[in-house]
């Protein structure tokens, strides 16, 4: 309980400094404290995104059975909130810098949909980088270990010109150097 | 009169080389430009072949007329059935011009010169005064024969419309084909297209510098977005923007000593200037939301740039060397991307509404907006240095095209290019000669 009482008192410290009022991230910040599902200490437990098992032999940031392998945060229009569906995503990224690689660093980079101005979405992409990385620090990892940068909307992971495209375009990739 | 069979025989071989210099001349423009609507009336001018012109590897007449006709300003008037070719003032019918309805007429001649070069000679009347409006002579070298045509267009669109020609200028832009990104320069016209950069990785923004000499530009070959000047003459290249994060939108000062930037640097992405030859850069902006698409005033006293500081994203104004900003949008929930005209007066932009995405005009002193375009998916408008049209990059049937807009919406061009999506424009300079 101590432990999640620290985290609240960063995470408010947090929110004070992101200063947008339009923003989510306070209300993120909010809901990382009240997770029923957060690990109460450092050690594993049985939810999905726990340490990677030792038993498995390869990286586990490429092993397609970790979460690590996981790369990619998903957006809705217009916003930087970094919904609850991936949390956990961001968690087990964040456990795994500060616990197995603590000298790893990280990129991450925000993109677009196609929709609006090219420039403003490049600011928009890095927002989303930005906000994905507000949880991890909040989560210890050093601010220092990750760059946020963005390619607005000039890399779309899909073409086409519908929701369906858009949608998984809108999003973050996380990308360890040397990658 | 009639031709003996070698004054025809040498007609056919002059008729077969025009044809020929006209299909080489289409393969080479990598970009074609089609007036797609014109509103108001358009001055009806006769632009007779020039004398000589045939014989020539480029056709000044055509490129003249072309030029006129692409503003949307002129129509062209049959010419054909006018024999002999009127070369000289004396051998103007103004009542026949009169009577196919010509307000104007070009005629002229190329000679040789001394050296290898040709002497064009043309003349401008008003036909129904039967009076002489210009007269100029040019001796070039056969290979400038084209650009002598825009500066002849450029002379007879001011001696008619008052305004200053942009005929001799250029354009930049980004062609996107699969992976593919290249820089490309090209005439006004989308002729002699030259590529300045080519990359696997995107480029953006690019922005000419107040002589023309240099292109500011984003950059992705490092991964990341950084901006880099680029002689254009030489071809070098320079840093100027690679901090930590985005560094983007360049915008150079009108005394071409800054680029004012978008840095994310310190966190959110704001508004700094760097040196235009590299140098550390100065914060400009100081807000909690992001800042960025700086634009100076042509007087280089003010900043326009996009700002959400106030929960969405809108144009605002600040003092060139940073200081309090001023909003300058205030219709509807996304105002972004703002340039300047030439004469400082207005500033274009693209407004969302309605989840369209359109090219707007707004007057400075009176706050008055007005809607250009009607696409989904317009953006990066870029003025003409006379300011009369706007070109912009417009998604059509899902493919990347440039589009054109006259400052009163009622000339509207799309220019397409076979090589790929064509995004990103930006108009050159005056030429400075």
């Amino acid at each position: 309980m101590k432990k999640l009482a620290l985290y609240v008192l960063v995470a408010l410290a947090a929110a004070a400094c992101a200063s947008n009022d339009k923003k989510e991230t306070p209300a993120a910040v909010t809901d990382l404290s009240s997770g029923a599902q957060q690990p109460q200490s450092g050690t594993g437990s049985s939810t999905t995104q726990q340490k990677p098992m030792g038993s498995v032999s390869g990286n586990p940031l490429t092993d397609p059975t970790s979460p690590l392998s996981k790369r990619s945060v998903y957006f809705d229009f217009d916003s930087n909130a970094v919904k609850d569906e991936y949390r956990g995503l961001v968690q087990a990224h964040s456990r795994y810098m500060t616990t197995d690689k603590r000298d790893s660093r990280i990129r991450i980079e925000g993109n677009c949909d196609e929709r609006g101005s090219r420039e403003y979405n490049l600011a928009l992409g890095q927002r989303r980088a930005e906000a994905v990385k507000q949880v991890m620090t909040v989560l210890g990892v050093t601010s220092g270990r990750i760059e946020t940068t963005s390619y607005g909307e000039e890399k779309p992971a899909a073409t086409g010109h519908d929701e369906s495209a858009w949608a998984q375009n809108r999003r973050a990739d996380i990308k360890y150097s040397g990658e | 009169m009639n031709a003996s069979p070698a004054l025809r025989a040498r007609r056919l071989l002059a008729g077969a080389i025009l044809l020929a210099s006209f299909a080489t001349g289409l393969a080479r423009a990598q970009l074609t430009i089609d007036i797609t609507t014109t509103g108001g009336r358009q001055v009806p001018i006769a632009v007779m072949p020039l004398a000589g012109d045939t014989s020539q590897p480029q056709s000044v007449g055509e490129v003249v007329g072309a030029d006129l006709a692409r503003t949307g300003l002129f129509k062209l008037v049959n010419t054909g059935g006018v024999t002999p070719l009127p070369t000289e003032p004396s051998q103007v019918n103004f009542a026949d011009w009169t009577t196919r309805n010509a307000e104007a007429l070009v005629i002229g001649k190329i000679e040789p010169a001394s050296d290898g070069r040709v002497e064009v000679r043309f003349r401008l009347f008003d036909v129904a005064k039967q009076s002489q409006l210009a007269s100029y002579s040019y001796v070039v070298a056969p290979a400038q024969l084209r650009a002598t045509a825009h500066r002849i267009a450029d002379v007879i669109y001011e001696r008619l419309t008052g305004d200053k020609g942009v005929f001799s200028t250029k354009i930049t832009y980004v062609v996107k084909r699969g992976r593919r990104y290249e820089l490309q320069v090209a005439d006004a016209d989308g002729f002699n297209a030259q590529s300045v950069l080519a990359s696997n990785e995107p480029i953006m923004s690019p922005s000419w510098s107040p002589d023309g000499s240099r292109l500011a530009y984003v950059s992705f070959d490092q991964k990341k977005p950084i901006v880099v000047v680029q002689n254009l003459a030489q071809g070098t290249t320079k840093v100027v923007a690679s901090y930590r994060g985005n560094n983007s939108a360049p915008a150079w000062s009108p005394d071409s000593r800054y680029l004012a930037v978008a840095l994310s640097k310190d966190g959110l992405t704001q508004v700094y200037r760097v040196p235009a030859g590299g140098g550390d850069a100065e914060r400009l902006t100081e807000s909690p939301g992001i800042d960025t698409q700086p634009a100076y005033s042509p007087d280089g006293q003010w900043i326009a740039f996009t700002s959400d500081r106030g929960g969405s994203p809108q144009v605002y104004r600040m003092p060139a060397a940073g200081g309090a900003a001023t909003r300058l949008t205030f219709e509807g929930t996304y105002n972004v991307g703002p340039r300047y005209s030439p004469d400082g007066k207005s500033i274009a932009f693209v407004q969302r509404d309605g989840g369209r995405y359109r090219i707007a005009s707004l007057e400075i002193a009176t706050g008055q907006v007005s809607v250009l375009t009607d696409g989904n998916l317009d953006d990066s408008p870029t003025y003409a240095p006379n300011g009369k049209m706007i070109l912009y990059e417009a998604q059509v049937g899902g493919r990347g095209q440039l589009a054109a807009v006259s400052g009163d919406g009622r000339v509207r061009q799309r220019l397409t290019s076979a090589a790929g999506d064509v995004q990103d424009p930006a108009w050159g300079p005056m030429p400075t000669n």
